[in-house]
């Protein structure tokens, strides 16, 4: 269970709703855990998988439908092939993980990590987001978000927005990928004349 | 919270009031899908034998039930009394996982496949993607039985697995698209509706472009479901049987399972893009409702429309399985090659053409049905062509050999 | 569920991938852990698209996964150009710049 669980549990009426999101919420923390703890390399991306599907199940849950679907196609059927593939052809024989770290550097990064997380936390949990949400930006929720409250789903929407608001960001997103796929495939391949690439 | 609970209330008819309602609810329709699953698992299973039989000229299974249509289910209960077998040196966990995430894959996407214009479990308007996102799961369950399992034909099965299911999913997903923009819609219901009418409002005759996205859409869905030609990640001949080499029992029958499963996914999502999904093309019969009147014609029109749908699905797994019994496996470099090489650029291609084509074809008023005319025309004329000259190719070549002329009745 | 929940989730992910990076020294690791941060951060787009109920934390997420998309391909071909030299993929180990 996420450290999150705990104690704010009460606050929250055990809803239906709330159990989905604690069964989400469980499914993202715990696999990432097990990612960072994880001594084979293997199981740390069968974790990662868990992950993936916890914050793609997150997304759902917030009714973002195709951004979650974005997340298990690219995500899961892409990346995290990808990266089992990388696996199997970069570890030959132990496919076990030394902790080459020095325990001061474990210390110290567990340390950081807790005080941000406690740090983030408090902070989080002492704003009143909904006071904020009321007296910053009465009028910010724009018209094309209701078709998503109404259930039509955010596809439509958020085509509209890529292929006007955001037509830049996408035009140069989709040069990165080109590039990407151009220098992946240089990059990756064997030198023709035999030497080191 | 009312997302979840207008989606079942919707979907049953009725509002369950609790968390146990709506694992009831769940429940409800699982056990359909469970059920309707193994069915096609069976008579798929039945088909493939009966059907390479006959191409082999033999005869196939014959004893258990009229015409051998028992085996598989003796055959099922065989499997479950047999040991359920862990090789020693296995990761146990995900030896175990693995079968039940390859089939969850498949097993989610039937929530998605309409049966008709009422029966669909979950009508997403997005359902397209739905499945292409969930069919992409199956990949990681493969890899993690051929890892899991510590032998290395399962692994190099697994791994031509990862590779053909990734490099497929382009120009899989390509072909997807064209039909989107067609259809303006990622609803499977809403992409069917458009095809409804006679014959020639089918998608595939909607313009001179579509039987190259369907032939695209169909030779990647074969490797996806890693069907021969490209069925190198369970080479026989090479590898054993690939990445389930060390499943026996219960688990190897899940994947089975899921196979059979998939091909009817990818059957009926063909079936739903270009085949006209649970219209049967003559418009008298597709909206018989009209004229039965009352519930009778509605519960009438569903079940014409659910016989159709599944009547052509398995039309086209008979295709698949017609394909798997004649053309020999390629190799890696080749199927790699075809998928880059020429797939990808074609599909691509044929996106931009079939936007263009809605783009100008589109608002001209029975512009549709004109072109879906003579596309028709043109597909019927193309078919008995090809017919007298595979007639004439395998009279000639049965002379040459002094062999009898074979007839495999496909 | 309340706002806070979802932002509390979110930043456990990213510490935790945060952590993950300093404490691992494999690449694949630390690719893996970078990841969970991307995914921390995308979380809270998310959140905060739904709390002020627009679309623009949507499609910033939309952005972060092609670019993890596209990080994946260039790091992972990277890590076999390494390891075809190396025949190792640590961190650590890859230090004959310093001169």
């Amino acid at each position: 269970m996420s450290a999150a669980g705990r104690g704010r549990e009460g606050e929250w009426a055990l809803s239906f709703h709330a159990i989905i999101f604690w069964a989400l919420a469980a499914m993202t923390i715990v696999p990432a855990i097990g990612i960072v703890v994880s001594k084979n390399i293997v199981h740390m991306a069968f974790w990662l998988l868990g992950t993936l599907l916890g914050v793609a199940g997150l997304y759902l849950h917030m009714e973002a439908d195709f951004l979650g679907m974005t997340q298990v196609f690219v995500y899961i059927g892409g990346i995290n092939v990808l990266l089992l593939f990388g696996i199997m052809l970069t570890n030959r024989e132990p496919l076990y993980v030394r902790a080459a770290v020095k325990r001061p550097a474990i210390a110290s990064a567990v340390l950081l990590g807790v005080v941000v997380a406690v740090g983030l936390i408090q902070s989080f949990g002492a704003t009143e987001w909904h006071t904020v949400k009321d007296a910053v930006a009465p009028g910010l929720a724009d018209a094309s978000a209701k078709a998503v409250v109404n259930g039509d789903g955010t596809a439509a929407t958020l085509g509209t927005y890529l292929l006007s608001d955001y037509i830049l960001p996408f035009e140069i997103v989709s040069i990165l990928l080109l590039v990407v796929l151009v220098g992946a495939a240089y990059i990756a391949r064997r030198d023709p004349e035999g030497g080191s690439a | 919270m009312e997302s979840y609970f207008t989606f079942v209330s919707s979907v049953l008819g009725f509002e369950p009031t609790s968390l146990l309602g709506f694992v009831g609810a769940i429940a409800v329709w699982a056990v359909p899908i469970t059920a309707f699953v193994s069915v096609v698992g069976l008579v798929s299973i039945w088909l493939e034998r009966k059907i390479s039989a006959h191409i082999q000229c033999r005869v196939g299974p014959m004893e258990v039930g009229p015409h051998g249509a028992l085996q598989t289910l003796a055959d099922g209960i065989k499997l479950l009394g047999k040991e359920d077998l862990v090789p020693a040196q296995a990761d146990r966990i995900l030896f175990g996982l693995a079968p039940m995430l390859v089939f969850a894959s498949t097993f989610v996407g039937f929530a998605v496949i309409p049966f008709s214009q009422k029966a669909v479990i979950a009508d997403l308007n997005l359902g397209i993607f739905f499945l292409a996102a969930v069919g992409s799961l199956e990949a990681i369950g493969v890899v993690m039985a051929g890892w899991s399992s510590n032998n290395k034909w399962s692994l190099f099965g697994a791994i031509r697995a990862a590779t053909q299911v990734v490099s497929y999913e382009i120009p899989l997903g390509l072909s997807l698209l064209a039909v989107v923009v067609v259809a303006g819609s990622m609803s499977l219901n809403d992409i069917t509706q458009a095809q409804s009418g006679w014959v020639w409002n089918w998608f595939l005759f909607r313009n001179p472009f579509m039987w190259a996205v369907f032939l695209i859409y169909f030779i990647a869905s074969l490797a996806e479901c890693k069907r021969a030609p490209f069925d190198l990640p369970e080479a026989e001949s090479e590898l054993v049987s690939g990445f389930h080499t060390e499943y026996s029992g219960m688990r190897f029958a899940i994947f089975f399972l899921a196979e059979y499963g998939a091909m009817y996914i990818v059957s009926a999502i063909a079936v739903v893009l270009f085949f006209g999904g649970w219209y049967t093309g003559i418009p008298f019969l597709d909206h018989i409702s009209g004229s039965i009147g009352g519930t009778t014609g509605v519960v009438v029109e569903n079940l014409i429309g659910a016989g159709t749908i599944i009547v052509k699905s398995f039309l086209l797994i008979c295709v698949q399985m017609w394909i798997r019994w004649t053309l020999p496996r390629i190799r890696l470099d080749q199927m790699m090659d075809l998928c880059l090489k020429y797939l990808l650029p074609f599909s691509l291609v044929l996106l931009v053409a079939v936007s263009l084509w809605q783009a100008f074809q589109g608002p001209i008023d029975g512009g549709n049905s004109v072109m879906g005319m003579i596309m028709l025309a043109a597909t019927v004329a193309s078919l008995i062509w090809m017919r007298r000259l595979a007639g004439r190719v395998s009279k000639a070549s049965a002379l040459r050999r002094e062999l009898p002329v074979v007839k495999t009745g496909l | 569920m309340g706002t806070e929940a979802y932002l509390i989730v979110a930043s456990l992910l990213f510490l935790i991938g945060a952590s993950g990076f300093l404490l691992r020294r494999n690449l694949l690791v630390m690719f893996m852990s970078i990841e969970l941060m991307l995914n921390g951060a995308a979380l809270l787009f998310v959140t905060f698209a739904r709390h002020w109920n627009r679309m623009d934390g949507q499609i910033f997420v939309f952005f972060i996964i092609a670019l993890a998309a596209a990080e994946a391909a260039v790091g992972l071909s990277i890590l076999i150009a390494i390891f075809r030299l190396k025949h190792r993929v640590n961190a650590d180990e890859l230090s004959e710049l310093k001169g």
